[in-house]
């Protein structure tokens, strides 16, 4: 993890009427960290990450992501990411290697390129002899896996996973971090947003939101020690504790 | 122009692995075709006659000699009375009736003229039109054979009633009534729906967060629609021609591109739809009573548009089936050009530019 900054938000806010989903959250993410965002369902993970995406426009403060304005530079912004959905992501009735080439299509990678990662992709995943098949055909855990390596397929600076693992049996959730550890040693930054919190433990570094609000941000080490507690699941227990908002 | 291909590439895939929507494309207008074509042309060898000679001269008798020649026809020679032809109407036993007055060949010698009465049911209104354009162009050429010999001109004058259906509503083409509903439906359904689909499965999100211009997701999606229509325009024209003998009779060129102009049409309507909805459900409903219901009822494909209260007739002008149902009728049926089409053209293209300019600005580059 190097000291330059790639994520930088200053109470960055997200309105829907009187409902503020996101009230003044400032945090920075160096490169090559994986961030961790956690909190109940409702407390605002994924607006926060849309308005880091530019897929939804803050209502106010400021946040540069990869050097780039979220107001003004959005069409950059979008270069520089990858984004993997809470939903699955992929192309169900296009087989495997028509997904991996429609997204490097579109993130205009060569035909060569393409060619080259589709050999890797179907390799590290061991999907060789499914690469002509329906994506429909596979496990769930095999689409997010895939539908993760395919989020990267650009070698963006920074990629966004909404609770990724969401559905996926414990066994395949490990073998989920050990492609974002892979990802992550590339120097790709991982942003990533959960419910499970085991997985807060993967992470260099932890925050919580409740309520639209950061209420804790530090390695897993470091929010143990600070609330004398054993575990992450404590801690947010601690502070989820006082939500006042009900989960929806 | 890369992003591009792979993304007109995957909407192809998309499209040629999805069975139903594949049925939608090319299985319905097959099936309106054949259905329509059947009607149209089953009844016409052989079709049960009347011949009501009230004259028996030799006039009266060449000219049903010749009908009796025709292969249209199965003539029964009587001597029905007026009120005997309608229950035979009524029972549909017989698709049409010859009455000559008494006197034909004295009139007609005498006064130079004399008329044939020709009564056709026209609850078909295909078949009534078909059979007695026959039967007048037997009676015109007899005239023809008899004016020959002499120098004073002789004329038939036949009466054509039709009956039930004096306006013959239904119109007997119906090739641009199925064409106009084709296009329009395929191209604004199918559109909708794939953008909609997007939306339900998740992948805009996808899309909207990737370099990808929103301008470029919409003429991507729209290039297959486009291409499919015309591979379905050039099935529906082939069938017109070769199975029911339906001839273009003006530009062909001409039809071809006012038909694009109404896929463009309705590949822009499915896009507003789509911008507007949030479930293929949803979308698929709307295209279906915005497009399916005025298509086919205020088109004028159906129901002819002057016989409507004033309201319905108003609100039929911003149909687009109804200005494509006029271009095509001119086109293919009249054989005229395009100064007889150019402010229908006009309409439809400015109806084009108006659902695109509202549909591109409601698609949304951002979730919200």
């Amino acid at each position: 993890m190097s000291e330059e900054v790639v994520i930088k938000t200053n109470k960055l806010t997200k309105r829907f009427g009187d409902f503020v989903a996101v009230d003044e959250i400032t945090f920075d993410v160096h490169k090559g960290e994986i961030f961790g965002f956690l909190g109940a369902n409702g407390a605002g993970k994924t607006t926060a990450m849309r308005m880091l995406c530019g897929l939804s426009t803050p209502t106010s403060g400021e946040a540069t992501v990869a050097g780039f304005d979220v107001f003004k530079e959005p069409e950059e912004i979008k270069k520089n990411i990858g984004y993997m959905s809470q939903k699955f992501s992929l192309y169900e009735d296009l087989s495997v290697l028509e997904n991996i080439e429609f997204y490097g299509g579109i993130y205009g990678l060569t035909n060569k390129e393409i060619k080259e990662k589709s050999t890797e992709l179907t390799e590290k995943l061991g999907l060789q002899n499914e690469a002509k098949k329906l994506v429909r055909s596979l496990p769930l855990g095999w689409k997010q896996k895939l539908s993760f390596l395919v989020a990267i397929v650009h070698q963006p600076k920074i990629v966004f996973l909404d609770e990724p693992t969401g559905g996926v049996d414990p066994y395949m959730r490990r073998e989920f971090w050990d492609l974002i550890y892979d990802a992550a040693d590339k120097g790709i930054t991982i942003f990533v947003t959960t419910h499970y919190l085991d997985e807060a433990e993967y992470c260099n570094r932890v925050t919580i939101m409740v309520d639209g609000k950061i209420e804790a941000l530090d390695s897993p080490g470091g929010l143990r020690e600070k609330f004398g507690v054993a575990t992450i699941d404590e801690v947010f227990y601690k502070l989820a504790r006082e939500a006042k908002r009900s989960a929806d | 122009m890369k992003q591009l291909l792979s993304f007109v590439k995957k909407e192809f895939l998309q499209v040629l692995r999805d069975p139903k929507t594949l049925l939608m494309l090319f299985g319905l207008p097959v099936v309106q075709i054949v259905l329509f074509g059947f009607a149209l042309t089953n009844e016409l060898k052989n079709a049960n006659i009347v011949v009501v000679d009230n004259a028996k001269d030799y006039a009266s008798e060449q000219i049903i000699n010749k009908i009796e020649g025709s292969k249209f026809f199965s003539v029964k020679k009587t001597l029905l009375t007026p009120s005997q032809i309608n229950n035979a109407f009524k029972e549909g036993t017989i698709k049409l009736a010859v009455v000559f007055p008494a006197n034909f060949y004295t009139d007609l010698l005498h006064l130079g003229t004399a008329p044939v009465q020709v009564i056709a049911d026209a609850s078909d209104p295909n078949t009534a039109v078909q059979l007695s354009g026959y039967i007048t162009t037997i009676v015109a050429d007899y005239q023809a054979d008899l004016s020959k010999g002499s120098s004073v001109p002789y004329s038939i004058i036949p009466q054509v009633r039709m009956l039930y259906n004096p306006d013959l509503k239904g119109a007997p083409n119906f090739v641009p009534g199925v064409m106009a509903m084709v296009l329009l439906l395929v191209c604004v359904m199918m559109t909708s729906v794939s953008i909609v689909r997007e939306k339900e499965l998740g992948t805009m999100e996808i899309l909207l967060v990737s370099p990808v211009k929103p301008l470029m997701v919409i003429v991507a999606k729209a290039i297959p629609y486009l291409i499919l229509s015309l591979v379905n325009l050039a099935a529906i024209l082939l069938l017109s021609v070769y199975a029911l003998d339906l001839p273009i009779k003006g530009s062909l060129f001409l039809l071809v591109a006012e038909s694009t102009l109404l896929i463009i049409t309705a590949l822009s309507l499915g896009l507003l739809i789509s911008t507007i909805t949030s479930s293929q459900q949803s979308a698929m409903f709307a295209s279906m009573l915005g497009m399916m219901l005025p298509t086919m009822l205020l088109s004028g494909y159906m129901f002819p548009i002057e016989n409507m209260p004033i309201v319905l007739q108003v609100i039929s002008n911003i149909v687009p089936a109804k200005w494509y149902y006029i271009i095509v009728k001119a086109v293919m049926l009249k054989g005229l050009g395009f100064s007889y089409v150019w402010k229908e053209t006009v309409i439809l293209m400015g109806m084009t530019i108006f659902f695109l300019v509202i549909a591109l600005r409601n698609f949304k580059i951002r979730l919200e």
